[in-house]
């Protein structure tokens, strides 16, 4: 098992579109402020905000947890739902779900989930109908 | 180039002048799909979009841009004007298109970011 010498933890409230981002870039700053090197910083910060706003659009609220060992940062969302049917799908660039008043603000591009896996070093997903969503990124800082 | 000769040259009002009141300008994009310009982002881009909310500041923080271009005369809805300030954003307003903003940059020597 691994050691995390920080953990994180941020809720996130569906819907809220005001403070979209807020964890992201706390996340940010505090990396940036452990010297986390800038191109490692910018796959994170891509990846979190991504993250942060599908917790936002999608689900009916989650946490986005950031652990941190010497050699990596993981970052960890999770939500109690709605769960997403057809994972294949959602992976797909352009496919996207989100509703109207999401698409109006410049949001479902269908570029989420694939933004995720392109900066991550390593990407997992897991959802269940009715149980939630947890996604899983690993960040190698070595 | 800066953000200053940037405004100038776009005939731009600086809505909010940014923490580096001489940002370097290193690449320039226009988008209005925020997971379009997350992929595409760069540190110092000029990013002209007619989105006027809050994850606009956010986004651009985020990618540490130089400065966002509002084309077609678009405002920042308040409460973003509010965080643009309290971060340092640099938000400029142009009455031009996107596509004429583009154009001037692109004939100033200001690119598209590298792959």
């Amino acid at each position: 098992m691994r050691e995390y010498s920080m953990v994180d933890h941020y809720p996130v409230s569906a819907r809220d579109f005001a403070t979209a981002g807020d964890a992201s870039a706390s996340i940010k700053r505090k990396l940036k402020q452990l010297g986390v090197d800038s191109a490692i910083l910018r796959r994170i910060a891509v990846a979190s905000y991504e993250v942060e706003l599908n917790l936002m659009i999608h689900s009916v609220g989650g946490t986005l947890t950031m652990m941190m060992s010497p050699d990596e940062i993981l970052l960890v969302s999770s939500d109690a739902g709605p769960g997403i049917p057809d994972i294949e799908k959602a992976l797909q660039e352009g496919f996207s779900t989100a509703d109207e008043e999401a698409r109006n603000l410049g949001f479902g591009a269908g570029m989420g989930l694939p933004n995720m896996r392109r900066n991550a070093d390593e990407f997992s997903i897991q959802s269940a109908l009715g149980r939630g969503t947890e996604i899983r990124m690993r960040f190698r800082l070595q | 180039m800066t953000t200053a000769e940037l405004s100038t040259l776009i005939n731009a009002t600086v809505v909010t002048p940014g923490n580096a009141a001489d940002g370097t300008v290193t690449c320039g994009y226009a988008c209005d799909l925020l997971s379009w310009v997350l992929a595409h982002g760069r540190p110092g881009m000029a990013w002209t979009t007619v989105q006027t909310h809050m994850n606009v500041v956010a986004v651009a923080v985020l990618m540490e841009m130089s400065c966002v271009i509002l084309s077609e005369n678009n405002r920042l809805e308040e409460d973003a004007l509010a965080k643009a300030r309290q971060e340092g954003l640099c938000v400029l307003v142009t009455d031009k298109t996107a596509y004429e903003v583009c154009g001037i940059l692109m004939r100033a020597g200001i690119m598209p970011p590298s792959p």
